[in-house]
Order: C-alpha cells, then structure tokens, then sequence
C-alpha cells in the first residue's frame, strides 16, 4: 500500500470525499475536508471493510451537491434537453447537420458529465496493487506437463490409430479446400482476349456507330466492339492524329488508317481507364497514378508507373466509311500478370 | 436491494463473487496515452452499431438499376442497387445520412486511433516481454481494420470506390505464379464481375468484424492478465500497479471517454461531408469507362500503398514469358515487408539488445535511440508516401508538372527516412545527456524519471514525489 505523502490531498476544491462520505453513511464526516482523515490508503482499507456493514442499514442520507456538482448536473440537463430535441428534428422530417450536432451534444454532455463525474471517484491517493508474477510456479508448472504427457501416453502409443486419424483429417482438409475452386473460373486464356474481331465495327458507349470521318485531328472518342458495349477489357481509344507525325512501328503503319489510331484505354499498370489526353504533346496520361503514354510512338510509356505501351488495335474503315477492328488485341490489355508472355 | 436479489441469484448459479470483488478492485494506470486503444475500441463499438443501421436500407447487389429516386441530377441514371440503395441512404432514409457519416468517420478514426496506439506502444516499448502476444493481436486489428474499411468503402459501388477495387485486383493479380488464380477465386472472376459486392459485403458485415471482435476480446483479456503498463517514476515499480481502481472511478472514466469519442464521431457525421459518393456517380456503367476519372484518393489509410504505386518508377521483372508485373513490388511487396518487420520487431529488437527479462515499465523514446530512430524513419517514408498518394493534386495546387513533383516524392523518398533517422537519433542521444525534463502534460499527469539504469542523471534530478493523479 502506499504510504500517506499525498501532496494533493488536501488541494481538494470540493470540499469532500464522496467515498468515505458515502461508505461512513454520515455526509458530516465526509465534509471535514480530506485532510482531517487518515491517509486515503487507510480510507481505502475502510471501505471495503465498512461496504458490507453499510449495506445492512438500509437508509443512506444523500449528499448535498458541491459546486462542481451542480455543474456537471448542469451538463446532463443539457444533453437530455439536446436528446428532445433530437426527436424533434427526426419527427419533423429530419436534417443531417441538426441531427448530428444535437446527437454530438447529448453524446458529449454524457461523456463530459462522466468524466467529471468520475473525478470524484478518484481519491486523492493513487491505488496501488501488486503485480504479481504472470508465470506460474515451476512444480505446479512441471506437474502440468507431466501429468499431460503421461495422460496422453495411451494416444501417443497407438502409432495405428494416429497415422490413421492423421491421414483421415489431411484428407478432410484437402476435401475441405476443394470448394475454393469454385470462388472464380479458372483463369484460362481469358485475360489475352477481349471482344474485338475482324470486321467488328466501332460503337460508342451509347452505341453509336463511328465513322471515320467523325472524328477530327485531335479528337478522342472511348469505342467498343458493337455488341459488346459491356467488355470493360476491349474499351479503347479512338484517335486521330496527323499521319505525317506517326511513328509507329513499320508493321503497325497499316493499323493507322487516314491517321486514325486506336488503342486499350485500360492502362496497363492496374487497369484505371486511362482518360486525360495532352493534345499539345499527344500523350495519354492515367488519372489514377499519372502513367503517361506517347500516342504517336504506339503508346509507348514516357512516364510513371507502367511499363507496357497500351496495345494497339489493328483497325480499318470499311466501305461505308465506318471504322472497323481488324482483329483482336495483339497481346493481352490491362495489368499485367505472371503468364502473361505465354 | 432488487440489484443485490440479482447479483445472489447469479451467484448462485454461476458464483463469482470473488473474481467480482477483485475486478472492483483491479488498478489501472492512468495517463492519457493509454487513452489511445481505448478510443479504437469505442469507435468499433461505433462502426458496429451504426453499421448494422446501415445493412437494415443496403443491398449489396449489382442488379441493374434506373435510378428514380431523390436525387435529381442521377434520375434515370443506370446503376446497380448498391449505389442506388446508398443514394437512398443518404437522400431518403431519415438519419441515414448522419449514419452513414458517422460509420465512415468511425472507420477513419477507427484506423487512426489503431495507428496512433500502435505508435504508443511501439515508441515505449510495451511490446516488449510478456507482451509481445499482445503486439501480435493489435497488429493484426490494425491489418485487419485496414482491409475492412476498403471493403467497406467498396461496397458503394461508386466511381471512386470502384477505381480503388480494381487497383485491388489488379494488384492481386500481380502476385507470382497465383496471382491470376488468386484474383480470379476472389474476385469471381475477370473484373469487373457482378459477385464482389456480395462478396465484399459478407466479409465487411460478418467475417472480418467476427474475427475483429474476437481479437478485441482476447487483446482485452490480455491486458488485464497482464495488467497494464506504467511509466516509470514516483511509486511506480516493475512489481506493481498504480493508477486508479476499476470500479466506479477507471468505469466511469471509460464510459465518458466513449461518449465524448461518440459525439466526437457524430459532430462529423453531421458536419462534416465524407464519402460524398453522390458526385462521384455510379461504377458499373459503360458511361464510367469511358467518363474522364479526375483526381482520385483512397482513404487515408490506403494513401501510403497508392502513393507507392505512383512512386514506383516503371520496372518490372520478365522471366522467358513470364512476369511479375509492376504492381507488385509497390502493393504486395512493400506493405508485406513493413508489416513483416512490425510483427517481428519485438523479437528483433530482444536480439539485438540481448534483453529478454519480462519489463513493466515503459522506456521514454530518447532512452531507446535506436529503435525510436528506426520507427520514426519508418513513418517518415509513410508520410511522404501517403502525400505522394496525392501528387496529382499537389501538382495541380502549386502549378507543377506532375513529373516533378513525382521526381521529387522519389528522392524524398529516399532522403527523408534517413534524415529522420540521424536526426532522431542525435535528438535523443543529446535529451538523454541534457536530462531535460519531459514535456509536461496536465500538472497531475506529469511523467516523472527515475532510475540509473534509464537515463545518467544527475544524482539530484529524480524527483520522488508523485503528483499522479486527478484531485477530487
């Protein structure tokens, strides 16, 4: 127990200590001020020794409110008065900005009034308990383990029965582990193919046919395969550029009909759709990590993150002027992953 | 008398009464960073309560709808009934806003108090013998907290949140050798598929907080196995425990703690927009893919991962036809080593100083230079990746060109941590020889030294008096 050198003790404003008060079943003894009684190590002792005794006479005379009480009574009269009002707000149709500003106050009016509150609780002294050791004793220690291992020698002797048992639960877990399979597809080839084909044509997400001569120098339109307007993976970017500028790889020029270029809108770094285009540059730039791509070098990455160029779809316009796929994705679109050279 | 009728009822049945009596009597210590967890737990108490309002008016579904609802400007608008049933939420259904608020406030604060606590404990020490158990479950909250939320904030199915599922799965699929697998079983497939909002939606209202509320539990249990820690000074021993008693004084307290963390929680929700997903607009529409996507941040406890992801200059690894892509050494690798070095840290650092006893009482930074300069080196580059995270925004702000200001995150990247640490050290080394006092908080929560075996004082810089505690 601590010894009595409490320095605060009798730095008390509130002239008394509900606790010995309370316990004494006398509020006249509580009020002498702190300093009066013995130590509050002792007082604690009192306590608890008194609580059964107390508890028999039946009748406690209340205390009186200090100051400090009638201040903290004060902020939970506010708190049930914001609770009220509350339920007016709800009932009269509700307002966001009210309803939490008035549940922040009768929240807040509980939880300051508690925390004053328990500030009484307190005593002037710190409690003190010992810590005893967490460990237990090493013979009661031993003896656990030994009576374990020796009531667990009729399961370790029957190698028959523990291979068995053994092998049964393996066998469960590994059946156990079988439903994961069916959480997704097995991954197959569906990540190197979206839904372009030769002579699908271009549409709009609202699916709008694209002629070729729809879009000027300059222009960027999002296409998809006509029908398949849902395949996030074959979202692509339709671009029109000067073909004097295009550098793209000789076996690529044919891809670039009247200077059209189209290429995967979905980045390949994690796969955000890759929406800015800096005209003056004719870079493509992701908003999600600012990868950036050279549109005129078959989206060749310039900066940040990626490290792929988006792929490039071969692309032609057709008899009726509309722009059609040549075929799919050369290689796989989006991120990338372990088998994605294969 | 009708509380004493019950109490004898219960003993009769089940007894008791003297781990009753000892638990009235149990000490805590009593300073305000201790405080730290506490706040953690009764934003989980939070999250829990206002987001089973929440699953009452949610469907977690991607079933296409035309949205007719409150909200004008997204009339007619194509969407899945999840973004529709969280536009009903927050238009329709009365206080829901203010939930749905306060629950995405909480998980913020959630994962901030978790962070801070975890500081608190890291930069004193008490994670060291017997408590390194402990440290392994508040980690893994920690973890697990994290992954909750961005379920969470999936679940919406809004543009942003969705741009931050498919980093998620682009990210799972950068994984070696399982990674297409492993993204295929857990996001039902090739994204965007219809399953993950179900599935996101089982894990972030049963599974993960099942498994949260169990680790509370056993952390909980822990601590009062354990009993607390306490910093050393005054009366304060290795050997026993001082602060104030459970029962009413250390109950009362930690219910008004809840309270005020509560409307701390409400006052945001009510004032404070969050999440406005409203003006982000749907995700599962073709009009998202080809929408131009503006500045887009996670959470802030995601920022760290994303700004990794932008920092990461353009490498990647090809082996024959195989890869491992980009991604992964940002997103999988880098949270997998810092996390990695977390868990094993208290064994780490036993090794190194070759100390194994069991300690009770905390050690004040400066008297750990070494490890207090290693965390504040780790959360240096933190900083600088959660603002990286933002650098489009940084660069828009102030004019600059995105690649500059990348450029310049990179090299912060690398120079800040290590500035932080030779400057930490000194700091500390240079405090421990000064034997300048503490920063003092509140006159009865002041922090006392003591001890040879801690710092080298002078003789007559131990003050023995004890000013603990709160006068009545």
């Amino acid at each position: 127990m601590v010894g009595g050198d409490g320095p605060a003790a009798g730095g008390g404003e509130g002239d008394r200590d509900p606790r010995v008060g309370d316990d004494a079943g006398e509020p006249e003894a509580g009020r002498d001020g702190p300093a009066a009684r013995a130590s509050a190590a002792q007082a604690d002792e009192v306590d608890r020794v008194d609580d059964e005794g107390a508890g028999a006479t039946a009748v406690r005379p209340l205390l009186p409110p200090t100051t400090a009480d009638k201040v903290t009574a004060g902020v939970f009269i506010a708190a049930a008065v914001a609770g009220l009002a509350l339920l007016v707000v709800y009932v009269r149709g509700g307002n966001p900005q009210a309803e939490g500003v008035l549940l922040a106050i009768v929240l807040g009016g509980i939880g300051i009034g508690l925390v004053r509150w328990s500030h009484e609780m307190v005593g002037p002294e710190p409690a003190v308990e010992e810590r005893p050791p967490l460990e237990s004793a090493a013979a009661r220690r031993r003896e656990f383990i030994t009576t374990l291992e020796e009531s667990s020698r009729p399961v370790s002797r029957r190698r028959l029965l523990l291979a068995s048992v053994t092998a049964a639960g393996l066998s469960l877990l590994a059946a156990l582990l079988l439903p994961i399979r069916s959480l997704g597809p097995s991954p197959g080839r569906a990540l190197f193919r979206t839904s372009w084909r030769n002579g699908r044509r271009m549409v709009t997400a609202g699916g709008q046919a694209v002629a070729a001569e729809d879009l000027r120098r300059g222009n960027v339109l999002t296409v998809f395969p006509e029908g398949h307007e849902q395949d996030e993976d074959a979202a692509t970017l339709l671009i029109r550029v000067d073909p004097e500028d295009l550098e793209l790889p000789a076996d690529r020029m044919e891809w670039a009909p009247e200077g059209l270029v189209a290429y995967s809108k979905i980045c390949t770094h994690v796969g955000c759709p890759v929406g800015l285009y800096r005209e003056s540059t004719h870079e493509l730039v992701c908003p999600c990590h600012q990868s950036t791509f050279n549109v005129l070098r078959g989206a060749e990455p310039v900066f940040g993150p990626a490290t792929r160029p988006l792929p490039q779809l071969p692309i032609a316009v057709d008899d009726d002027g509309y722009v059609v796929a040549t075929g799919d994705y050369p290689e796989p679109t989006g991120p990338g992953f372990w088998n994605w050279g294969t | 008398m009708l509380l004493r009728r019950l109490l004898g009822w219960l003993d009769d049945r089940v007894g008791g009464a003297r781990f009753g009596s000892k638990a009235l009597e149990k000490v805590f210590p009593n300073h305000w960073t201790f405080l730290l967890g506490e706040i953690a737990l009764y934003c989980f108490v939070i999250l829990v309560l206002t987001g089973v309002y929440l699953t009452f008016f949610f469907e977690p579904s991607t079933r296409e709808v035309v949205y007719d609802g409150d909200y004008a400007p997204l009339q007619g608008v194509e969407m899945s009934a999840a973004y529709a049933s969280s536009l009903a939420i927050s238009f329709e259904v009365r206080a829901g806003l203010v939930m749905r608020q306060m629950h995405h406030w909480a998980a913020l604060l959630f994962v901030a108090s978790m962070s801070v606590h975890l500081m608190r404990v890291f930069f004193t020490g008490a994670f060291r013998r017997p408590r390194e158990l402990n440290w392994i479950i508040g980690l893994t909250l920690l973890v697990l907290g994290i992954g909750n939320g961005f379920f969470g904030y999936s679940l919406l199915d809004d543009l942003l949140s969705g741009t931050g599922v498919r980093v998620a799965y682009a990210t799972a699929l950068s994984i070696p050798l399982i990674g297409p697998d492993l993204a295929f079983a857990v996001f039902g497939g090739e994204f965007p598929d219809e399953s993950i909002i179900p599935r996101f939606y089982t894990l972030h209202v049963l599974i993960l907080p099942a498994i949260i509320g169990l680790l509370v539990a056993v952390h909980l249990a822990l601590v009062w196995r354990q009993r607390h820690t306490q910093y050393p000074g005054g009366p304060r021993r290795e050997d026993n425990v001082v602060g104030i008693r459970a029962w009413p004084g250390f109950a009362m307290k930690a219910a008004g703690l809840m309270f005020v963390t509560s409307a701390v929680v409400a006052a945001l929700g009510g004032l404070a927009q969050i999440n406005p997903i409203w003006t982000y607009g749907p995700f599962r529409s073709t009009e998202a893919v080809a929408a131009v996507t503006s500045a887009s941040q996670p959470d802030w406890y995601m920022g760290w991962i994303d700004g990794a992801l932008r920092l990461f200059p353009g490498w990647e690894t090809r082996i024959g036809g195989y890869m491992i892509p980009n991604p992964f050494y940002p997103g999988v690798l880098l949270p997998t080593l810092a996390f990695g070095v977390l868990y094993l840290w208290p064994w780490i650092e036993a090794r190194y100083r070759k100390d194994r006893e069991p300690h009770n009482l905390l050690e004040r930074p400066r008297d750990a230079p070494l490890r207090t300069a290693i965390g504040a080196a780790g959360l240096a580059g933190f900083v600088v990746l959660f603002f990286a995270g933002s650098n489009d925004v940084i660069a828009g702000a102030f004019e600059l060109g995105p690649e500059s200001v990348t450029n310049a995150f990179r090299v912060l990247f690398v120079v800040a941590p290590l500035v932080t640490f030779f400057v930490t050290r000194k700091i500390c080394r240079d405090l421990q020889r000064s034997g300048a006092k503490p920063l003092q908080g509140l006159p009865h929560h002041r922090i006392v030294r003591e001890g040879e075996e801690l710092v080298s004082l002078p003789a007559e810089a131990a003050p023995t008096e004890e000013v603990e505690h709160p006068v009545p």
